[in-house]
């Protein structure tokens, strides 16, 4: 039992936190975008970020739940936009997908309304029928972009009919791939955690009001604090989780990654507004990019069971 | 990021819990709280039985009696000796946690030889005597005075919250040797005996009608030189010593009974009938539950993470304070989710039928003591706030 990264789990993480921060550079964030940069698709791709789980023999990395849930934390620090769990998980089942030569989303048909991430730029669409998964042409599917996307970095398109497929995988295949993309999505939220716990302890140590920083105040430190406890506790959550998925005999990996993406959609949410807060009056401002962070937290919590599901499965599991 | 144990530490485990099966069965019944001489040799007992087998020392070095067990194995220990309920010992908690790996990290050779072994053997019960009634939160504001005497110090002033002081042997003082100096410079940690002259103890009855602490007065109270700890004015530094043993694995006992009840609240859950259906019908009670298994299997894995650090041999940084703050504030959550299940059988701390209330009221209350003792929540997050995030003072 060693629950920390080892060296090579930490090179691989500095080396997907360089990469973010040379592609997709916080500046970027407030220029907005309407359609996603390919350039940084394939980069990520070439970076293996999206074959990181596939096997050797079929032209993957190789590598551990540990080690994706790693990257995808520093993916959600940098706010990197784009499908990237459902990229991430398509690489078995789409070819280009794993080089970010093809971009490709997800949607699940019990959802509704059924709303389309990046559908304008998607090569592929996967759909999630119960325990099934289906393949979907993008283009086939008839869908109205909306005119004003909460996130502005994910633009979400309304399918007018559930679409059809031809089937790719079933049964524990899409078990196991509902169980990850929760908790891919669990690590963004925990990257997003930290990124606005940072900027929230640097923008209270700065500015200043009744002669002395904000953050020398107890009521400010206590919340900067909390979020704190928020994050380690739900990175705890989501480490303990990938482990437990690379080792199921070492425990449930359902549960255990039930508890991941509950606790991590907490703390992105809850330190996403507090870090507004912190920043008071400029925190509502556009050209702070704490709102952005916040809008994705939002959006993650929808995705691949909200904290009401993930709540009940645990109970249900005691 | 391995969760998974090595054969060696199930082997660990599976000779701890064959050993728990021998012996508990074989164990007297606990004696009632408020019989502190009858709980101070059962404690006893129970740390001389640990240290026989082997495991009452685990984690102290070997060359003190213990064992140079590994971090995995202190928890291994501690997660089984709970699940089988265990006697938690607490008699021993100041002597094993505090005074005992204090002196065998500052102390000199006499004093090692003199208090390590009884410690380990359950021979000798210590008390902590730091907090004064102006001295809580602001620990180095502390006024009780020790002016050297020839070989002696000599001791006035005001102790509080000194736990299981009314059976104990030896006391871990904290005194002000230096009334001149800045107040963490003038500070000295002593080993003062509990019978010396001088020493009243008044108990102090807390919110749960126990007796579990004393106010004990001093007056004139000489100890040797040769009893203090480290040197002379550095009691400040010494005392974080002390309190970094607490720091580790202590409070995973606390983790796992805390886990185990949560699996009792959703069977009491299933089982008490409502208006239609059990209180396990009710979806926001469930998902309450849920967010509560949820928060402890992080602080479980909070815990490993904690473990590994130690493993590795660095100081746990982010783990300690982040686990106390939310262990000791979730304690609360999970004990008023059993009152509102019991609801008016929540009244009485006696059992009523089989709902084991009694246990669970008891609970409610000391679960209070738990977000104030050690460190209050609001000073972990001034601690959390200035010493892990770098905010101004």
């Amino acid at each position: 039992m060693h629950l920390l990264p080892t060296p090579e789990q930490r090179e691989l993480r500095s080396a997907v936190r360089a990469i973010c921060e040379s592609e997709f550079p916080a500046e970027r964030l407030g220029a907005e975008a309407s359609t996603l940069d390919r350039g940084l698709w394939r980069r990520l791709g070439e970076m293996g970020l999206f074959a990181l789980r596939l096997p050797e023999v079929d032209g993957g990395v190789g590598l551990g739940t540990a080690e994706a849930v790693l990257a995808f934390e520093e993916l959600g620090r940098a706010l990197v936009p784009g499908p990237l769990v459902a990229t991430h998980l398509a690489t078995p089942y789409l070819p280009g997908a794993a080089t970010g030569e093809r971009l490709a989303g997800i949607v699940d048909l019990r959802e509704a309304p059924l709303l389309v991430e990046h559908h304008a730029d998607l090569d592929d669409l996967l759909l999630l029928d119960g325990d099934r998964l289906l393949r979907a042409d993008p283009a086939a599917v008839p869908a109205r972009p909306v005119e004003r996307p909460l996130d502005p970095w994910t633009p979400v398109s309304v399918a007018a009919a559930p679409p059809d497929g031809e089937p790719v995988a079933q049964g524990p295949a899409v078990a196991a791939l509902r169980r990850d993309g929760a908790l891919l999505t669990a690590a963004l939220q925990v990257g997003i955690a930290a990124a606005v716990l940072d900027r929230a302890v640097r923008y209270v140590g700065e500015r200043e009001q009744f002669g002395r920083p904000v953050g020398a105040f107890q009521a400010v430190k206590h919340a900067a604090a909390d979020m704190l406890v928020r994050l380690e506790l739900a990175r705890s959550a989501v480490w303990a989780a990938a482990a437990t998925c690379d080792a199921p005999e070492a425990g449930d990996p359902d549960r255990a990654v039930a508890a991941a993406k509950l606790l991590a959609g907490e703390a992105a949410t809850k330190n996403s507004l507090a870090a507004v807060q912190l920043h008071g009056g400029m925190g509502f401002a556009w050209e702070v990019d704490v709102h952005f962070f916040l809008k994705r937290s939002w959006l993650h919590d929808t995705c691949w069971g909200d904290a009401d599901t993930h709540a009940e499965a645990l109970a249900a599991a005691l | 990021m391995d969760i998974a144990y090595t054969a060696e530490e199930d082997a660990f485990r599976a000779e701890v819990r064959a050993w728990l099966g021998e012996v508990l069965p074989a164990l007297p019944p606990a004696p009632p709280p408020h019989d502190w001489p009858a709980r101070r040799v059962f404690d006893t007992t129970w740390q001389r039985t640990l240290y026989d087998a082997g495991y009452g020392g685990l984690d102290w070095p070997a060359e003190y009696g213990g064992r140079g067990a590994s971090p995995v194995q202190q928890l291994i220990l501690l997660e089984e000796t709970e699940r089988a309920r265990a006697p938690y010992g607490v008699a021993n908690y100041v002597g094993l946690k505090h005074a005992g790996p204090t002196i065998a990290a500052e102390g000199t050779p006499a004093q090692k030889e003199r208090h390590l072994g009884p410690i380990l053997r359950g021979d000798e019960v210590w008390c902590q005597g730091f907090s004064e009634p102006g001295a809580g939160s602001d620990l180095a504001s502390l006024r009780t005075r020790a002016v050297r005497d020839g070989d002696d110090y000599v001791l006035t002033g005001q102790k509080i919250w000194t736990s299981h002081s009314l059976v104990a042997d030896f006391c871990e003082i904290l005194v002000r040797t230096d009334p001149d100096a800045p107040k963490h410079k003038g500070l000295t940690w002593l080993i003062m005996p509990m019978d010396a002259p001088g020493v009243r103890l008044r108990p102090l009855r807390t919110i749960m009608g126990s007796t579990d602490f004393a106010e004990m007065f001093l007056d004139g109270v000489r100890v040797p030189v040769a009893n203090r700890v480290g040197a002379e004015n550095d009691g400040w530094r010494v005392a974080m010593v002390t309190l970094s043993f607490e720091r580790g694995t202590a409070f995973t006992g606390e983790l796992v009974n805390s886990m185990v009840l949560v699996e009792e609240l959703a069977r009491l859950a299933r089982k008490l009938t409502r208006r239609s259906g059990t209180a396990w019908n009710d979806a926001g009670l469930r998902r309450e539950i849920g967010h509560l298994a949820a928060g402890y299997d992080a602080l479980w894995a909070l815990t490993l993470r904690n473990v590994s650090e130690a493993a590795a041999g660095s100081v746990p940084g982010v783990g300690a304070t982040v686990f106390k703050l939310r262990l000791t504030e979730l304690r609360t959550t999970l004990l008023e989710l059993f009152a509102r299940l019991l609801g008016r059988a929540g009244l009485t701390m006696s059992d009523l039928d089989d709902l084991g209330n009694g246990y669970y009221v008891e609970e409610r209350l000391r679960a209070l003591s738990l977000t104030i003792a050690g460190g209050t929540s609001n000073i972990q997050r001034n601690i959390i706030a200035e010493r892990l995030l770098g905010l101004p003072k």
